[in-house]
């Protein structure tokens, strides 16, 4: 067994115990990631039972095809990130960097899809602040609606660029031979991560995006 | 014969010099140094606050600062000591330096996080003393919106962000204990083995890690309100004001349990070791901790009864309030009878602790007042509540702090500190605490409101009474700041196990080496497995009778 | 009894002293077990001090007898507290519903009071002694707090709603009327008043202010004015529900929902009118938003509650 295959810190006993406590650290990592996110999607669930009306106009301004087109997207990379999971248990390095690279690909176009999007919500006047511009009895609660939408979008964002930066990290790590089956944690991990913020996309994407639609 | 001095032992102090080893250290103990020093920086900065803020009260009039300073005043004083003080407090210095050697492991499961955590909160207090340095911030520590979203002139998102950062060292420290708690323990430290200080911590870690992010997505929301004009609380544009406050209060009421709890596991070893006796009820002191922490979660609304929430929610709120008081009051109970034919001492530590559970009480029993709905209408947002707060966290959490810190200095420094001026600096402070602080109770009764800058005259004398009582208290804190500095070159030097006290952390040597121990501890006793009635504790393996 | 002690304010309400008879209790209850927990900390460290010839400490692990004990009775006082509290808190929170109406207004750094015949005041509030007083209150910019110490209430005043209080003064006097919930700069200054007056004396300060119009009639002229006459008219002749006999009236919405028609449901028509449809209407009527104050609000509402609203729709046909 190389050095590098079994890189147990200090503070550990063994491989095993390293693994667990990784593993139990990601879990409650995310479950705070639950916390915070859920802190938001109470305040957008209390202003749309309140407002409902102006919460469907305003959703109806959103792009409905570019919403699901970035949802097909995260998936996707989801499912290359847990292909890449696969190859590092499996040994297979190249595979692992691919599916790393085609995740971190994925991530962009998603968040080149949503940076489009913002583009277009500024030309159209619905960015909140001095120059929303809303049909007048609807237009405080849709500037609600659009505070929302920029604040939960914008979080999930921040997320996304967090985890394309640690896929990188994997991406160069898996570069220099750094996993092996006997240690892959860190790939497991970010995947858990990565999965999560699916997770919260989709979410977000419903209750965004489709409120009072009728297809 | 001649002998050769014998190299100097290395532990964790002397193991390396210089000040970009501590920067860069991932010694959960060096960590604990560095957490010391920046609270206590930022509860001087607090405490002059308050000494303005004392100051102002003593006459009827705003006449010493502007009614604009003064809202500053109590802004940061509040920010300032919640945030960058207690909640940091016990859980960064004494659960960063004991954690991993009360449960036999080296060091936390992710020291380089540990150190993390220690940066995001410098970073954090950089951002909000900057805040404090611009101008200063005037809504409270509170935040209530509409007046910090979009009313308040002061520097609110600076602040705000500075809070949020912050609180990222919460929760990497909460994470950081809950792992390695479960992972980590060394053979044979059985959960219920654990010394109560452990469940303390564990407790206060789900706390952290549950409550803290909606804190963060809270101050998110108010800073994006106000830098990008997003009404997300305005009412202008039908945002409600009540949202805020009940997403501020359902981390804010668990973060007073983040401030008590590890307090209290404070005190379950001062009692014990102080009474050489193990905790009577162990098991439903653990449990009490976990209780505490879960309940805590579900009592936002008390804060809430009269802000216009429904009379049926205030109602849920206030049975919960009265339910989540009963493990705190299982807990007085079992500390109070551990002193039941043990062998008491009344070293500083003991007096901190027993100070702890005096002043504990009072405030606990005063949150009674505060649950019963009829009588909060009357005394929510006064004095009274002040009073009742800062019992419980200057008479509580303060209190335990310094227990703590006098009981395991010798083990964290390898020098003891001189005994006779912590006795008299633990019966100052609890005379000086009281003194400020009872009358303030009374004034809240009487009606004075909270967070006045002016207030009318017949409020002078019990304002004096408590400035007064101000000034005894700040001297109590100077006293132990001089001479635990004075003890790191002069004092004597300490042993392994001074006090003769159980717990693995007294296994090792004063200071411990980096590694906390030479070989990895085998547990063969119970928690606190002090001397039995036959004089020694023969059967180590066996558990303790009931009565 | 209490008014003696500088300890407690003086009780001028009918729930004054209800309030300081529970907090009388649970102050016993609290001195009772603060005193008990003291003696015992104070008589068993002194009992138990370590000294050379003491026994050696006992092992006791527990007795589940006394956790029991400790556990059981102070969760039966609590309750005891939790519902003596509670069946007060519902009398502190509901108005009666012949309380005399006063509106309240909070706004930095004042408190503007306005009396059912139209009488405003300023940071003072005067009222007559024995009558059951509603104050119906908002803010106009942040949240402040209602507060009298003397009567023992306390409600925060808030910005987009409506909150209520109520009390029925049983002294004559001066009593301080306080802000308390922080509002920004002048917070501290934001102090008034409640005269409570012998209904005679009352009538003759009443009286002794020139006075034009009462609060209703107020609402009725805006209501006049702003335009809402010619669209929600009794005959009916243009699509508007009739506003004849609606405060307090159940209303069926679009969507199936019934809501009460309050204070909070008029407010609400007024600023936001898509919120709520009513069944039947179309979604026509356009927002005051920015075009009528909280005052103005109001005083639709005291027209709308009043009397004069059936007598001056009849009289309109």
């Amino acid at each position: 067994m190389s050095e590098t295959s079994t890189l147990i810190a200090h503070q550990f006993d063994d491989a095993e115990q390293q693994r667990e406590s990784s593993t139990l650290g990601m879990w409650i990592f995310l479950a705070t990631e639950v916390m915070f996110f859920g802190g938001i999607f109470l305040g957008y669930i209390v202003y749309r039972s309140q407002y409902p009306i102006a919460f469907a106009a305003a959703s109806n301004r959103l792009d409905i095809w570019l919403g699901l087109i970035n949802t097909a997207v995260l998936i996707c990379s989801s499912f290359t990130m847990v292909l890449a999971v696969y190859n590092a248990a499996a040994a297979q390095r190249r595979a692992l960097q691919t599916n790393l690279l085609l995740t971190i690909v994925l991530g962009c176009v998603f968040l080149s899809i949503k940076l489009y999007e913002y583009h277009m919500k500024f030309e159209e006047n619905l960015v909140p602040g001095a120059s929303f511009a809303f049909p007048a009895p609807l237009a405080p609660a849709a500037e609600i609606f659009f505070s929302f939408y920029f604040a939960m979008t914008g979080m999930h964002a921040v997320h996304m660029v967090i985890g394309i930066g640690l896929l990188g990290g994997l991406l160069f790590r898996a570069g220099r031979g750094w996993y092996s089956p006997e240690y892959f944690t860190p790939v497991e991990l970010v995947g858990l991560y990565w999965h999560f913020v699916d997770i919260v996309w989709i979410f977000l994407f419903p209750l965004l995006y489709l409120v009072g639609r009728h297809l | 014969m001649s002998a050769a001095q014998p190299p100097p032992r290395i532990h964790y102090l002397n193991v390396s010099y210089g000040i970009r080893s501590w920067l860069v250290t991932t010694d959960h103990k060096r960590i604990a140094w560095l957490y010391l020093l920046s609270i206590t920086f930022f509860f001087v900065i607090g405490g002059l606050f308050a000494v303005f803020m004392r100051l102002e009260l003593l006459t009827p009039e705003g006449d010493l600062v502007q009614a604009d300073t003064y809202n500053k005043l109590f802004t940061l004083h509040g920010v300032t000591m919640v945030f960058f003080f207690l909640i940091p407090s016990i859980p960064a210095v004494l659960g960063n330096f004991l954690v991993p050697i009360m449960i036999g492991a080296r060091d936390l499961a992710f020291p380089r996080l540990n150190l993390a955590s220690w940066y995001i909160y410098t970073l954090g207090g950089a951002f909000t003393l900057a805040a404090a340095a611009a101008g200063g911030v005037d809504t409270g520590w509170t935040f209530y919106t509409p007046y910090s979203s979009i009313y308040s002139n002061t520097h609110v998102a600076l602040t705000v962000v500075g809070i949020f950062i912050t609180g990222f060292s919460s929760i990497l420290t909460g994470l950081n204990f809950i792992v390695t708690i479960h992972k980590m323990r060394a053979p044979g430290m059985t959960w219920f083995r654990l010394p109560l200080f452990i469940w303390a911590h564990y407790a206060t870690s789900i706390i952290f890690v549950l409550g803290t992010p909606v804190l963060a997505i809270t101050l998110v929301l108010v800073a994006l309100e106000r830098l990008f004009h997003l009404g997300i609380f305005d009412p202008a544009l039908g945002g409600d004001p009540i949202l805020f406050q009940h997403l501020f209060w359902f981390y804010s009421h668990p973060a007073v349990y983040i401030m008590i709890l590890p307090a209290m596991g404070v005190v379950s070893e001062l009692i014990a070791c102080f009474s050489r006796k193990r905790i009577f009820g162990y098991d439903f002191v653990a449990f009490a901790s976990l209780a505490i922490a879960v309940i805590g979660f579900l009592v936002w609304g008390h804060h809430m009864f009269v802000s216009g929430q429904s009379v049926y929610a205030s109602m849920v709120f206030s049975i919960l309030s009265f339910l989540v008081a009963i493990p705190s009051a299982i807990k007085v109970f079992n500390w109070t009878a551990t002193l039941y034919k043990g062998s008491v001492s009344y070293d500083a530590p003991m007096l901190y602790a027993l100070g702890f559970i005096g002043l504990f009480t009072i405030g606990g029993l005063t949150g009674l007042f505060l649950a019963t709905l009829g009588i909060d209408v009357h005394v929510h947002d006064t004095y009274f509540v002040i009073a009742h707060f800062h019992y419980i966290m200057v008479g509580g959490a303060v209190m335990g702090y310094l227990g703590g810190i006098h009981f395991w200095w010798p083990k964290m420094t390898g020098r003891t500190y001189p005994e006779g001026w912590a006795r008299l600096a633990a019966l100052i402070v609890f005379i000086g605490f009281n003194l400020t602080f009872f009358p303030q109770f009374l004034l809240g009764y009487l009606g004075m409101p909270r967070r006045y800058h002016a207030y009318p005259p017949e409020f002078q004398v019990l304002n004096v009474m408590s400035t007064a009582g101000a000034s005894i208290l700040g001297t109590g804190y100077v006293i132990p700041l001089i001479y635990l500095i004075w003890s790191l070159r002069y004092g004597a030097v300490a042993g392994a196990n001074p006090w003769l006290a159980k717990g693995l952390e007294w296994q090792t040597s004063s200071p411990p080496p980096t590694d906390n121990f030479e070989i990895t501890p085998l547990v063969t006793e119970e928690a606190y497995a002090y001397a039995d009635a036959e004089g020694e504790n023969d059967l180590p393996l066996r558990k303790p009778v009931d009565v | 009894m209490w008014q003696n002690l500088p300890l407690l304010p003086e009780q001028a309400s009918t729930i004054a002293p209800r309030v300081d008879a529970l907090f009388v209790f649970v102050l016993g209850v609290a001195v009772f077990f603060a005193g008990l927990i003291f003696v015992s900390i104070v008589y068993l460290a002194v009992k138990y001090r370590r000294r050379a010839d003491a026994a050696a400490p006992k092992l006791i692990a527990g007795s589940l007898a006394l956790e029991l004990l400790w556990t059981v009775i102070p969760f039966g006082l609590t309750m005891v507290m939790f519902v003596w509290g509670a069946l007060l808190f519902v009398e502190i929170q509901n108005p009666p519903a012949d309380a005399l109406e006063i509106i309240a207004v909070g706004k930095q750094w004042m408190w503007k009071m306005q009396h059912p015949d139209g009488h405003q005041e300023i940071n003072e509030l005067h009222v007559p002694i024995g009558r059951r007083i509603k104050l119906t209150m908002t803010s106009e910019d942040v949240i402040h707090s209602f507060f009298v110490p003397a009567f023992r209430i306390k409600m925060d005043v808030l910005p987009g709603r409506y909150t209520t209080t109520w009390f029925e003064a049983t002294r004559p006097g001066r009593y301080r009327l306080f802000c308390a919930e922080f509002c920004g700069t002048q917070h501290s200054g934001m102090i008034g008043s409640v005269t409570v007056l012998e209904l005679s004396e009352f009538e003759s300060w009443l009286s002794g202010r020139a006075v034009g119009t009462s609060t209703a009639k107020m609402g009725e002229s805006l209501f006049q004015r702003l335009g809402c006459a010619s669209c929600h008219r009794p005959d009916g002749a243009v699509p508007a529900p009739s506003l004849v006999g609606l405060f307090g009236s159940k209303v069926a919405l679009e969507g199936g929902r019934t809501v009460v028609a309050d204070e909070g449901y008029i407010r609400e028509s007024i600023i936001d009118p898509r919120a709520k449809i009513v069944a039947g209407y179309q979604p026509v009527m356009p927002t005051y938003r920015g075009l009528i104050s909280e005052d103005g609000i109001l005083q639709i509402i005291a027209y709308l509650k009043s009397a004069e609203q059936g007598k001056g729709e009849a009289a309109r046909q």
